[in-house]
């Protein structure tokens, strides 16, 4: 079974140039569990998960993995626990899928030491895991959105680290793309314990797969809990100013949250018919 | 450590396979292009105006007094073949280091300027300050390093965008090539030979002086750079991801710099801005290697073999002799046109 890490974010300030984007901000990752992140357009969603896997220093406060601050962890060191799926990685061109996948052993290399059988099974389960072995040999710029980002994930998978971090995982990518890679991460997590915190925009698909929510305004944690805790008409209201209703989702039981705005609303008082499924 | 997840073995053998076939076509890349550049190497040394069998070139070679051979082949074809050999890997190799680096085929250094600076810093040296070989070496180096800050601080504007530094770089590089043409034409008692060297790079009158410098930079900012080469193929995913992987990216940026421009600026300064090597050389490494691995040593090969094809046949195909760097400027002048307008399909941008 995994070891169950735990990383903590204190008193953490961030910003870019004289802009303060995260200030003191206190959270803790559930271990072992999904963590789903949702924000307003630039409340410092993708900047505070950067920090929590060290790309972006913190002004003040700190990153803490096990007790380290993972500021001052050997780069390798952090990379063979805790993984990072940015929002828009590079495939050099021409690159196939299994040299891309291949390319997430890198914290287990050495300069001199070789490639080895570990890295290879690595590899092959990283494939696996994320249904892209019969792509194996493709390029990865032939690729439809959806396989290329399970080929993004497969590199991460490959890197084999307890705590994974994705930055929006299901943008640009259609419905059954974007229910494809939630599903393959909600695998990963229940069958390897693998701990996943990942940025998402759609507050719905939010609410559904995760296990542990995270909604931050103005640079703050606003709330954070189980879905049915934190999807509220307020939150809605304080975090991303609109006006909603929230009902049970017919399918997974979660909260779902229907906005309100100013046009096709057919009932402001609040009866919308809650049985019948609003497809 | 992750809880070990096993892949069926048939998907392991399946990515051994996949792995070694990859690895063996890249070892078979670089035996067949370090075999040509030995045989490219023989024959510059045997033919030519004399022909010398390869007997006689030979016991030259090994230091025995041979009339005739020991003249031609020792202080003439030797040191230039040996100058052809250590230049073009260098430029290779820089070239292609900072074409994977910054992700872009046009950002190698005789593009954006870092030949120009070395080319401009060397013809000042030697042209009007008469400087002795080291402390040509070390201005052309101080002055590659000094453009390659300038193009990237120019550059950088919160993460530096590829377009913006080629640009720059074009530009930069056009001041400094004015620069050595004033130079030259300044110094009267200089021959045309002396600034086609350092406008497009020449091998004519190579010496042992020049060419010994720029060998043992080679082999020793060579096995520097293939330290790297791990990193630098991390690199290549974009900066927050080679960082997420555990690369140092700073760390790794300066040493790659550092390296590469040594590279650029001691073959530079014995022989000159030898046109589009640099440039050149990493595509066509790409195109024969394929993706995958690293490129630095089949670009290092294809630029050794470029600058001794090319500066043979600009020496004897033609009624007249041309320096090596007008030969490899007409190779390599349409595929910039072909990559400008490649790029400009894909997207409007660079």
């Amino acid at each position: 079974m995994t070891t169950h890490h735990r990383l903590t974010a204190e008193g953490l300030t961030l910003g870019y140039g004289d802009r303060t984007v995260v200030d003191s901000l206190d959270l803790a990752v559930p271990p072992g569990r999904i963590t789903v992140i949702v924000g307003a357009n630039a409340c410092g969603k993708s900047t505070l998960l950067r920090s929590m896997s060290r790309l972006l220093a913190p002004r003040a406060g700190r990153v803490v993995l096990d007790g380290k601050e993972v500021h001052r962890l050997p780069a390798k060191e952090l990379a063979r626990t805790l993984g990072l799926l940015p929002q828009s990685p590079v495939a050099p061109e021409g690159i196939t899928v299994s040299d891309l996948v291949g390319r997430g052993r890198h914290p287990h290399q050495g300069i001199f030491s070789r490639w080895n059988e570990k890295d290879d099974a690595a590899v092959a389960a990283a494939l696996e895991a994320t249904h892209t072995e019969p792509l194996a040999e493709r390029a990865v710029d032939e690729l439809s959105g959806g396989q290329r980002q399970r080929v993004w994930i497969a590199m991460a998978l490959a890197q084999q680290t307890d705590l994974l971090l994705l930055d929006e995982p299901t943008t640009f990518l259609d419905a059954s793309h974007q229910i494809e890679v939630l599903d393959l991460l909600t695998d990963l997590n229940r069958s390897r314990g693998t701990t996943i915190v990942m940025v998402l925009h759609d507050l719905n698909l939010a609410a559904r797969y995760a296990d542990h929510l995270i909604a931050l305004a103005d640079g703050g944690l606003h709330a954070s809990g189980t879905p049915a805790e934190v999807l509220t008409e307020e939150t809605v209201r304080a975090v991303f100013d609109l006006d909603s209703r929230i009902i049970e989702d017919p399918v997974s039981g979660r909260p779902l949250m229907l906005p309100i705005g100013r046009h096709h609303v057919v009932d402001r008082a609040g009866t919308l018919p809650v049985g019948e499924p609003t497809a | 450590m992750s809880a070990p997840v096993l892949a069926r073995p048939a998907s392991v053998e399946a990515a051994t396979r996949r792995r070694v076939r990859g690895a063996s076509r890249r070892r078979r890349v670089v035996l067949v292009l370090a075999l040509l550049v030995v045989a490219a190497l023989a024959v510059t040394l045997v033919a030519g105006r004399t022909y010398y069998p390869p007997g006689d070139v030979l016991r030259v070679i090994l230091g025995e007094q041979v009339p005739g051979a020991s003249f031609t082949v020792g202080r003439l074809r030797l040191p230039r073949a040996v100058l052809a050999l250590a230049a073009g890997f260098s430029f290779g190799l820089a070239g292609v280091t900072f074409q994977t680096m910054l992700r872009n085929p046009l950002a190698s250094p005789d593009i954006i300027g870092i030949s120009s600076g070395a080319s401009a810093a060397a013809a000042i040296a030697i042209v009007t300050l008469s400087l002795g070989e080291v402390q040509v070496s070390v201005l052309a180096i101080a002055a590659g390093l000094g453009v390659a800050l300038l193009v990237y601080s120019l550059a950088f504007k919160g993460g530096v965008a590829g377009t913006r530094l080629i640009l720059i770089g074009i530009g930069i590089s056009a001041m400094l090539d004015s620069i050595t043409s004033y130079v030259l034409s300044r110094a009267a008692e200089w021959d045309l030979q002396e600034a086609m060297r350092w406008l497009t790079g020449s091998l004519n009158g190579a010496t042992w002086d020049q060419t010994v410098p720029a060998l043992v930079a080679a082999a020793v900012l060579t096995p520097l750079l293939l330290g790297q080469a791990r990193n630098l193929s991390a690199l290549q995913l974009g900066d927050d991801t080679a960082s997420a992987l555990g690369v140092r990216v700073e760390h790794t940026r300066i040493t790659v710099i550092v390296a590469a421009v040594g590279l650029i600026a001691f073959a530079t300064a014995a022989a000159g801005p030898i046109a589009f090597v640099a440039f050149l050389s990493g595509p066509i490494a790409a195109r024969i290697t394929g993706a995958g691995g690293s490129l630095l040593v089949p670009a290092g090969l294809v630029g050794s073999l470029l600058v001794l094809v090319a500066d043979f046949t600009g020496q004897f195909a033609f009624g007249e002799r041309y320096p090596v760097g007008v030969v490899t400027g007409v190779l390599g002048a349409p595929y910039l046109v072909h990559l400008i307008i490649r790029t400009n399909r894909a997207g409007g941008s660079l």
